[in-house]
């Protein structure tokens, strides 16, 4: 968004080349000084500039040889406020994961910044990037990969505490992994147990008990129910609600089952082949549209009632997603929308309030990356 | 049994959020809480091979500690007026004439017992040393892959690429004495890159885990992120080929003496060697040597098969 640009501080984080040593001890401090001190609710939390991964695709077995690249994650930007819930969808290999990931610093951006409390975490390293990890914890989407077989729950939800020991003294240690197991709904007297001596959903609450230790700001959850079963789903999701509210959560929820979205997000961005198509409040998504690949998207949610399906229109989008590796020109989406016209191959269509909006103040008058945005009534469950 | 305990905590997972677990676990006595080294070991007694072979490796260490315990004898004092052609005398279990005497009226019975020690040793060190260097070169390759991964795969590649007796007989002729450490030198030099190749399958395998990437989340470090995550549940496909190749170094540790390359004291592989010469006379001289070294890689082999079939989850 413009206004970053009017922001300061991203500045420090790129050292003077002439005395490098001293701006880096210097903004080192001023960096952890930084993440620490707290955000007012409501404010943004993180900011996401351009956010671009681009895995290299190499050829030779000896001699490497970059032939091309799978652009996963290819321009986005987004920001998180403190204390809402972004939720991320978007169909299998969109980039969302990938952009989890980035988030975490689990992968490297090939460009981008991503600036927590005005501090680019791509930047960071050492004292400040440690930091920053105890702020932002993940949620994984496979409770059954996510835990260390070899260890037991006691050590898999204190492990936190080993790597950042300032957090718990450690005597106590025991004492908070007990009340962690206690407020994510497990028996505290689990805590010797292995992780394969539980049921997928309880094996989830471990994972959010282990993401909770350290007392994040941020949690990002990786489509974290999407591998349980539908019921024990709703506890989960439940769960993590109450968290929200207890613990003043911000959660960036990456997921593909638009109901759920829908029930936990304050706001939603739609991903398409590694670009975000559009986003607003869950209402302006849900029920104002204005990008063709949301309002595909949202035909395509089951609807209960047999009265209200019969009569809705469905749209059935043709062809597969292209290959992230050679994407269409212009709006990554023109391949297989109805809109498509020459101006939409030509033209990279902004993530921008559409003109025809812009003075109106109806729901559709938020940022969508269509050239043709315009609402159209889908008739929808979510 | 676990099924039962397992089966108890899914149920759980059906009710509603939190409130039922604890109840139930209030009323459930504290159980025994198990590993998978805790269900592999549990398996492990069942299996009737793993209990075979391990009395015979229990007698087998007995010997290689105690061999004043199994005879009176000395495998090395040559007594020439017992002459080879005494036979052994059978019905006389545990004395020196059990099993006969060799060309310079040795005692083979006395032999067999401390020829234990010299195969033991060489099959336990080897053993250790290829576990040690192999799993250190497959971790570092595996874990940090790119040009190290490339660097020390060739390597590999390089030892994996010479013929091992071969390899293990050029370095064992350049030394006149050859004692036990030199010989497990020699082994291991050959020897360490079946495990090192597969610690690195094992660890690629590992290291993409959600569980190693949760740790990296928590902004752990390298060596945690090795010893603690990646290592231990990269150990069981390691245990199982250093417990097959026990058996096998043993083996390889005979041949070598046979070839008059191995050790230069008493050992199983010297004296089948020399009992060749005179088979057609002295049939004992290589018999009982030969029975003893293939119960003990027959042991160790069968040991290794059950721990692999314990192990591998796939096998349950």
């Amino acid at each position: 968004m413009a206004e970053l640009s009017k922001n300061d501080e991203p500045q420090d984080a790129t050292p003077n080349v002439s005395d490098v040593e001293v701006v880096d001890a210097h903004s080192e401090t001023e960096a952890v000084a930084a993440i620490e001190a707290p955000v007012e609710r409501g404010e943004p939390i993180l900011q996401v500039r351009n956010l671009v991964k681009h895995f290299p695709l190499t050829q030779g077995i000896l001699f490497k040889k970059q032939i091309g690249a799978v652009k996963a994650v290819d321009g986005v930007s987004f920001d998180l406020y403190q204390g809402e819930t972004l939720g991320i969808v978007g169909e299998s290999g969109c980039g969302k994961s990938t952009v989890a990931k980035l988030l975490m610093n689990l992968e490297r951006a090939t460009a981008g910044e991503i600036f927590y409390k005005g501090q680019d975490i791509t930047k960071l390293s050492g004292r400040a990037m440690k930091a920053v990890r105890r702020n932002i914890q993940m949620v994984f989407q496979d409770p059954y990969t996510s835990l260390n077989p070899r260890m037991t729950v006691g050590d898999i939800i204190g492990e936190p505490f080993d790597i950042h020991p300032e957090v718990a003294p450690k005597g106590d240690r025991r004492k908070r992994v007990q009340e962690l197991l206690d407020v994510v709904g497990l028996n505290p007297e689990y805590i010797n147990r292995y992780p394969h001596q539980f049921s997928g959903g309880q094996r989830q609450r471990i994972g959010i008990a282990r993401g909770l230790a350290l007392n994040p700001e941020i949690i990002i959850c990786d489509e974290p129910v999407s591998a349980l079963d539908v019921s024990v789903q709703a506890q989960v999701i439940n769960l993590m609600e109450r968290l929200q509210d207890e613990f003043n959560l911000s959660y960036i929820f990456i997921a593909h089952d638009l109901s759920i979205v829908r029930h936990i997000s304050d706001r939603v961005g739609v991903m398409y082949l590694g670009k975000i198509a559009e986003i607003g409040t869950d209402e302006q998504i849900y029920d104002h549209p204005t990008h063709p690949y949301t309002q595909a998207l949202l035909s395509a949610v089951p609807v209960p009632d047999p009265e209200a399906r019969e009569g809705r229109e469905r749209i059935i989008l043709s062809g597969d997603v292209p290959s992230p590796a050679n994407p269409p020109s212009g709006c990554r989406f023109r391949t297989r929308c109805w809109k498509a016209e020459d101006k939409c191959a030509n033209e990279v269509p902004l993530l921008a309030i559409p003109e025809r909006f812009k003075t109106s103040d109806t729901p559709a008058a938020h940022e969508s990356a269509c050239h043709f945005a315009e609402e159209k009534d889908v008739v929808h469950a979510a | 049994m676990p099924d039962v305990t397992k089966t108890d905590v899914k149920t759980d997972a059906a009710d509603p959020v939190g409130a039922a677990p604890v109840a139930k676990a209030a009323e459930s006595k504290p159980e025994k809480s198990r590993s998978l080294w805790g269900d592999a070991w549990a398996d492990l007694r069942r299996s009737w091979i793993f209990i075979v072979s391990s009395v015979l490796i229990f007698f087998l260490l007995l010997i290689t500690f105690f061999p004043g315990w199994f005879t009176s004898a000395q495998p090395v004092l040559g007594d020439l007026s017992n002459h080879y052609l005494q036979k052994p005398k059978l019905g006389e279990v545990g004395s020196p004439d059990w099993l006969g005497y060799d060309q310079q009226g040795r005692s083979v019975y006395a032999r067999v017992i401390y020829g234990t020690r010299a195969s033991v040793a060489v099959g336990f060190g080897t053993t250790i040393l290829v576990t040690l260097v192999g799993s250190l070169v497959g971790m570092i390759a595996g874990y940090f892959g790119g040009i190290v991964d490339s660097i020390l795969s060739r390597l590999t590649d390089v030892f994996f690429g010479i013929p091992f007796l071969l390899g293990t007989m050029v370095v064992l002729n350049s030394f006149p004495e050859r004692t036990t450490w030199v010989v497990i030198g020699a082994l291991g030099f050959f020897g360490w890159t079946q495990i090192s190749r597969v610690m690195r399958g094992a660890v690629i395998t590992t290291k993409q885990s959600d569980y190693v990437q949760a740790a990296k989340a928590l902004g752990a470090s390298t060596p945690r992120i090795m010893f603690r995550h990646i290592l231990p549940n990269t150990m069981a496909p390691v245990i199982v080929v250093a417990t097959i190749s026990l058996g096998v170094y043993i083996a390889a540790e005979a041949t070598l003496s046979f070839l008059g390359l191995g050790l230069s004291g008493v050992s199983w592989g010297n004296d089948i060697s020399d009992g060749g010469n005179s088979i057609r006379v002295a049939q004992w001289i290589m018999l009982y040597p030969s029975i003893m070294l293939s119960i003990t890689v027959l042991a160790f082999i069968m040991l290794g098969e059950a721990v692999r079939n314990a192990l591998d989850p796939k096998m349950r």
